[in-house]
């Protein structure tokens, strides 16, 4: 089987839908929650790479590259402030997560 | 091989602002102790200085550098005014109640600064890469700003609370680019304008990308339905992050919104408008009649600022120059309304406490009679009572709607405005006929008492003398976007 643009995009896709169900059904634990972030982004990485191939344009993987970087920077900070978090509360849960609701 | 170097002069003002927060952050490291007062006056007058380069230096002639990355016109120049006085005056607010909680670190005027630097890149963005790269640059520092109380526990909950659904807000962006991308070969706005004219690429793959663009945008302007973050984070963040929050990046993210709709996808307004008309009744209705319940002061401002936004998206629903014009004077009569209100927030203290239920402000009418009218003032002018500027600011956008034949909306959108009237005026009737709570403290800093001054004055029946040179400068920013 010839392995085309459309199998990248669906495992992208996947990968993506993936990612959003992780940070709205998981009840646990955030750190579960900045992976799902990370297999989002990584979804989009992949559909950049894949379309920079088929359309022969560099324009994509150029992206990729600037997602990645960003990327980083983002996790450090959600960790940063996760740790912030987890000294006043003492917990990390999801279900903990509710001093301020309505 | 060599490369033409490109063109700065359009971009000095951002790599003034770039350099100058960084010349302050090492000010900050090395003054360590106490440079917080410092640090934070030096960066109001950087902000100035930025404000005079962009008004003298670079002016309202559209030009585009950096290979088409970064295009300056009069519709940048207005919307980075607005951000510059929105994060300036901000920042003045808070430093009482930074001082006052022990958080008056100097790193808080430089991550305003450096958000400030995020939205300028935003609102100049002509590229999707631009323009994720300084949404990212604002959010990543509004992160922090919202947790920067580190040892209080509502304000990392809103931290942690911004960050995750920030993150998932930047996630669908991305989606929607890698599909823009994908379907018509190019990420540049000129480039996707053109290839969407052609009809060629104008699939449904161009289309999904688009909503969930739009999706992504919606998030950062905290309309419903991705407004979740905003009443939690209001209410969690320090007050002054909070008014932070609600004046610059509302400005810069609608900016954004406004410039990717019609500099790339001009030609698909009949798809995209369908979306913003929903997204905009959603946005109006939720903040009209949620805010109805709500007793703590900030999260009833997150509710009016939702509202708020369903309103100045109805100028962008109407796809046309004047709508861009409405939706223009409406923000910038909407951050000096929200300014003033966060600056009435912020003197509310008791016993050296801040105090945020609206209980508290009980026959202040009383014990301090210029507050109370001030706050007055600006629950009239939100609620869009005539004589007062945010009357002017609905009636623009309505207007601007049904020249566009969207009469509808604008009925809904008088319906909400009459709904939220409910709970803006409930708040002058504690204040004017309730039995006194007891005094407030009175306000050692001058900030504070002249925020709300000059903005309950802007907002009087005074703005009948401003409102024709506001809009006469939001049509000269909103010609620039269309042609």
């Amino acid at each position: 089987m010839e392995i085309g643009l459309a199998h990248y995009l669906a495992v992208a896709a996947i990968l993506f839908v993936f990612g959003v169900f992780g940070i709205f059904l998981n009840r646990k634990n955030v750190i579960i929650i900045l992976m799902s972030v990370e297999l989002m982004l990584l979804a989009v990485n992949i559909n950049l790479v894949a379309f920079s191939t088929a359309l022969g344009d560099l324009v994509g993987q150029v992206f990729a590259m600037f997602v990645l970087t960003v990327a980083a920077a983002e996790a450090a900070i959600g960790l940063a402030i996760l740790v912030i978090y987890f000294r006043n509360r003492g917990s990390i849960a999801v279900e903990d997560i509710n001093q301020m609701k309505g | 091989m060599t490369a033409d170097l490109p063109s700065f002069a359009p971009a000095l003002p951002e790599i003034v602002l770039a350099l100058g927060a960084m010349a302050l952050l090492m000010l900050g490291v090395f003054r360590s102790g106490k440079a917080y007062t410092q640090v934070s006056t030096l960066t109001v007058f950087l902000f100035i200085l930025v404000g005079v380069l962009l008004v003298a230096y670079v002016g309202g002639e559209r030009s585009v550098t950096f290979s088409g990355l970064f295009v300056t016109d009069s519709f940048a120049i207005f919307s980075k005014i607005l951000v510059l006085v929105g994060s300036g005056v901000a920042l003045m607010m808070s430093s009482r109640y930074m001082a006052d909680h022990g958080i008056d670190r100097f790193e808080y005027p430089v991550l305003i600064a450096l958000a400030t630097l995020g939205m300028m890149i935003m609102i100049s963005a002509n590229n999707l890469l631009s323009l994720y790269v300084g949404l990212e640059l604002q959010s990543l520092a509004l992160y922090v700003l919202a947790a920067i109380h580190r040892n209080r526990n509502r304000a990392t909950e809103a931290g942690l609370k911004y960050f995750v659904l920030g993150a998932l807000s930047s996630g669908m962006l991305l989606y929607g680019i890698s599909l823009i991308y994908g379907f018509t070969g190019t990420i540049s706005f000129d480039l996707l304008a053109d290839s969407v004219k052609t009809g060629e690429h104008a699939g449904i793959g161009v289309i999904v990308g688009m909503v969930f663009l739009i999706a992504g945008f919606a998030f950062k302007i905290s309309a419903v339905p991705f407004h979740m973050w905003t009443p939690d984070v209001y209410e969690g963040a320090p007050t002054p992050v909070t008014a932070f929050f609600a004046a610059a990046p509302k400005v810069a993210a609608l900016a954004m919104f406004v410039r990717a709709m019609f500099g790339a996808f001009g030609e698909l307004v009949t798809e995209w408008q369908q979306v913003v008309i929903f997204i905009s009744i959603a946005s109006m209705i939720v903040g009209a009649v949620i805010a109805i319940v709500q007793t703590n002061i900030k999260r009833l401002m997150a509710y009016s600022s939702i509202g708020h936004v369903g309103y100045a998206l109805v100028g962008l629903a109407a796809g046309t120059e004047a709508g861009v014009e409405a939706l223009l004077v409406y923000i910038a009569i909407y951050m000096t309304m929200t300014l003033g209100s966060f600056a009435a927030i912020l003197s509310m203290r008791r016993n050296g406490q801040m105090v945020e239920e609206i209980g508290d402000l009980a026959g202040l009418s009383q014990t301090n009679l210029p507050l109370a009218i001030g706050i007055a003032i600006f629950m009239f002018s939100l609620a869009g009572i005539p004589m007062l500027a945010g009357f002017f600011g609905k009636w623009v956008v309505f207007w601007a709607a049904v020249e566009a034949g969207l009469t509808p909306l604008a009925i809904v959108g008088l319906l909400a405005s009459v709904i939220s009237c409910f709970y803006y005026i409930r708040i002058v009737k504690v204040m004017f006929f309730d039995e006194p709570a007891g005094n407030f403290d009175a306000d050692k800093g001058r900030a504070i008492p002249l925020v709300i001054g000059v903005s309950a004055v802007l907002h009087s029946p005074v703005s009948f003398l401003l409102i024709s040179p506001l809009i006469a400068a939001a049509a000269w920013a909103a010609k620039s976007l269309i042609y």
